[in-house]
């Protein structure tokens, strides 16, 4: 019962490291470090535990700038079998309509899978559109926020969702793209071997033309949201400090705080 | 008539949702800018005809309901094609959903399907005033942006909408509008995805709804001392939040993680003890009205976000202010 599992990854600049240029208020992304989106890391340890106990093949997709296959390579020395990548001018600029568009094409051009796998959202555009984007255009059918993937059978999964009052049990008819939480998985570290073989594996990589997509609805012209402005947000908070540094200041400090939470609670 | 401001009313066992009155306040907003009428969307199975009423009465002029049994718990495909149907009969200008497990599923997928242009998760909401088109503004990059997106030639124009970044909007006296069931043929509510079971969280920790967090990090030192915490959150009527490190020790279940790889929140008051204020956990709690620390380390980065703070021993500080809370 092997199955066939894509998972879908981002790379995305290391937030820790993210500067703002102040005087423009733009995001200085040179010498940013990309890292592998690291909620994907999740999605990518999910495939590797469903693989070990169903057996199967795993592709990493992912659509971005040449330096991305840096994100497959990285998947691949984790433990996944192949990787394949989207990148062409076409595709530059695609919001998450767009994105959504040319990866599902990127899926159906694989063909045959079982599950598609998808982070919860990437940690630059922070949007967690595209998974139940992908399932949209392959019209199949989506669950987001899966904690735990309970069982595969030959034509359904069992799985948990993670939502606002508690965790949902579904079932799902296969293929079915599914979004996972971090809940989900333990992300395991690159080991040796796989870094080896990271660097020697062939990774294809796919224009617009080989997936034989519509290019009205890719790039920047494709996508129907626009970014009009960025600022960087102004912290207006003024921050009272208190120390406590015996019993009296002690006194002060928590009689002034309980009075500041209950006076916000009214 | 066609056109006007939408927006997804949400319900959960047959009750509307406060969230589905905080889209009103946006809502009541935009449609006043735009001069046009407020719609709201129900889909659920016998939901309370005075909460539907209640939609009208704290301002919507219409309120469309798909009342069906496959619509009882949220699924994405019979969800979809109801969505669809109004968006089709009714043609919004825009529509808007909350930014919760279901708005931030069904959304994205209707707005492919809708060929719509879709922004996640927004706080801000505006009219541009030459172009009538919708100003979305959200947290972008774990909140070290805000970016404001606009959908120039795509309609239904849709954005999701941060829970608690507005207050629900309150009852007038004395209005009217139009309740409108519609049906849909029931092929269309077929789902491939079935809910199976659902298991409540324990101690009733819901987050997103709380108006009042008390977050704990790893500075309690092990799970032993949590009822500490859970007094103050109960004297307070608060949600206890956690930070990532205190899940990963096992000592809070991961519904309670706040931050990049746990829940966003925006309550009125956060209140964050013995936590650091690391960056991935920053980005779950900046838009909180406001924030109070609680750290030893004078130099913790959370009091540059704290509109109070107390540099203490926290096993000192939170009895200590129990205690002044509950006199
Ligand atoms: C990809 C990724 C995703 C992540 N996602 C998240 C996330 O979603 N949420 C999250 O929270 N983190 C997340 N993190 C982890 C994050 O980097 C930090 O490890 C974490 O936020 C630290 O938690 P903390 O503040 O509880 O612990 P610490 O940073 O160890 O801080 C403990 C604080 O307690 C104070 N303290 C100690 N003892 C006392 C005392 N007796 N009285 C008062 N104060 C005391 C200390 O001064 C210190 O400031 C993520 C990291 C990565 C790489
Ligand atoms: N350019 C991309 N290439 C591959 N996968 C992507 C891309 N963008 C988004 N994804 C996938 O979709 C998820 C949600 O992304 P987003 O909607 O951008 O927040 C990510 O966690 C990835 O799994």
């Amino acid at each position: 019962m092997e199955k066939r599992i894509i998972v879908c990854i981002k790379q995305t600049p290391d937030t820790r490291s993210v500067k703002m240029d102040e005087a423009t208020g733009t995001v200085i992304r040179e010498g940013v470090p990309a890292i592998v989106n690291p909620l994907d890391l999740y999605a990518i340890e999910a495939a590797l535990n469903l693989r070990e106990s169903y057996g199967g093949e795993i592709t990493a997709v992912s659509m971005g700038p040449a330096k991305a296959i840096e994100a497959l390579r990285e998947a691949i020395s984790m433990g996944i079998d192949n990787g394949v990548l989207l990148c062409d001018g076409a595709f530059a600029g695609s919001d998450t309509w767009a994105t959504s568009y040319a990866l599902a094409g990127a899926i159906k051009h694989l063909g045959g899978v079982d599950i598609i796998l998808c982070g919860e959202r990437a940690t630059d555009g922070d949007t967690g559109q595209v998974g139940p984007g992908i399932a949209a255009w392959l019209d199949l059918p989506v669950a987001t926020y899966v904690s735990t993937i309970e069982t595969i059978e030959k034509k359904t999964c069992r799985l948990r969702r993670c939502v606002e009052t508690g965790y949902e049990t579904l079932t799902a008819k296969l293929p079915v793209v599914v979004t996972v939480v971090k809940e989900v998985s333990n992300p395991r570290l690159p080991t040796l071997r796989g870094k080896q073989r990271a660097r020697q594996v062939d990774i294809p990589i796919l224009t617009a033309d080989d997936l034989k997509l519509d290019k009205s609805k890719l790039g920047l012209q494709g996508s129907p949201t626009r970014v009009v402005k960025i600022v960087k947000p102004k912290i207006t908070r003024k921050t009272t400090l208190l120390t406590v540094k015996n019993e009296a200041t002690l006194d002060q400090a928590t009689g002034a705080l309980a009075a500041f939470i209950t006076e916000t609670c009214k | 008539m066609t056109g006007g401001v939408w927006i997804l009313a949400e319900q959960l066992a047959g009750r509307l949702q406060r969230v589905s009155f905080e889209l009103l306040t946006r809502g009541i907003k935009l449609a006043r800018q735009r001069a046009c009428p407020l719609g709201a969307i129900v889909f659920g199975q016998g939901v309370a005809a005075n909460d539907l009423q209640a939609l009208i009465d704290c301002g919507a002029d219409r309120v469309v309901v798909f009342d069906a049994g496959p619509l009882e718990h949220f699924q994405v495909e019979p969800y979809a094609a109801c969505m669809l149907e109004v968006i089709e009969r009714y043609q919004p200008e825009i529509l808007i959903a909350g930014a919760t497990t279901l708005g931030r599923t069904l959304m994205p997928y209707v707005a492919i399907k809708a060929n719509a242009g879709l922004t996640a998760d927004c706080t801000g909401l505006d009219i541009e005033p030459q172009t009538n088109n919708l100003l979305q503004t959200r947290p972008a990059i774990g909140g070290n942006i805000m970016a404001t997106i606009k959908t120039p030639n795509h309609r239904p124009q849709m954005a999701t909408v941060r829970p608690h970044s507005t207050p629900p909007a309150p009852r007038q006296a004395g209005r009217t509008g139009e309740i409108i069931k519609l049906d849909m043929a029931f092929e269309r509510l077929t789902s491939r995805v079935q809910r199976e079971a659902f298991e409540a969280n324990p101690d009733k920790i819901n987050l997103a709804d709380a108006d009042v967090i008390v977050a704990v990090g790893r500075g309690i030192k092990k799970a032993q001392n949590l009822p500490l915490i859970y007094e103050l959150a109960e004297a307070l009527g608060a949600a206890v939040g956690a930070s990532r490190d205190v899940v990963d020790r096992g000592w809070l279940s991961y519904p309670h993680q706040i931050g990049l790889s746990g829940q966003t929140v925006s309550p009125q008051l956060y209140i964050a003890i013995g936590v650091s204020g690391t960056i991935q956990h920053i980005a779950g709690m900046q838009t909180a009205k406001t924030i109070v620390a609680i750290n030893r380390d004078p130099e913790a980065n959370i009091f540059k976000l704290a509109d109070m703070g107390i540099v203490g021993d926290l096993f000192e500080v939170v009895p200590a202010l129990i205690e002044k809370i509950k006199t």
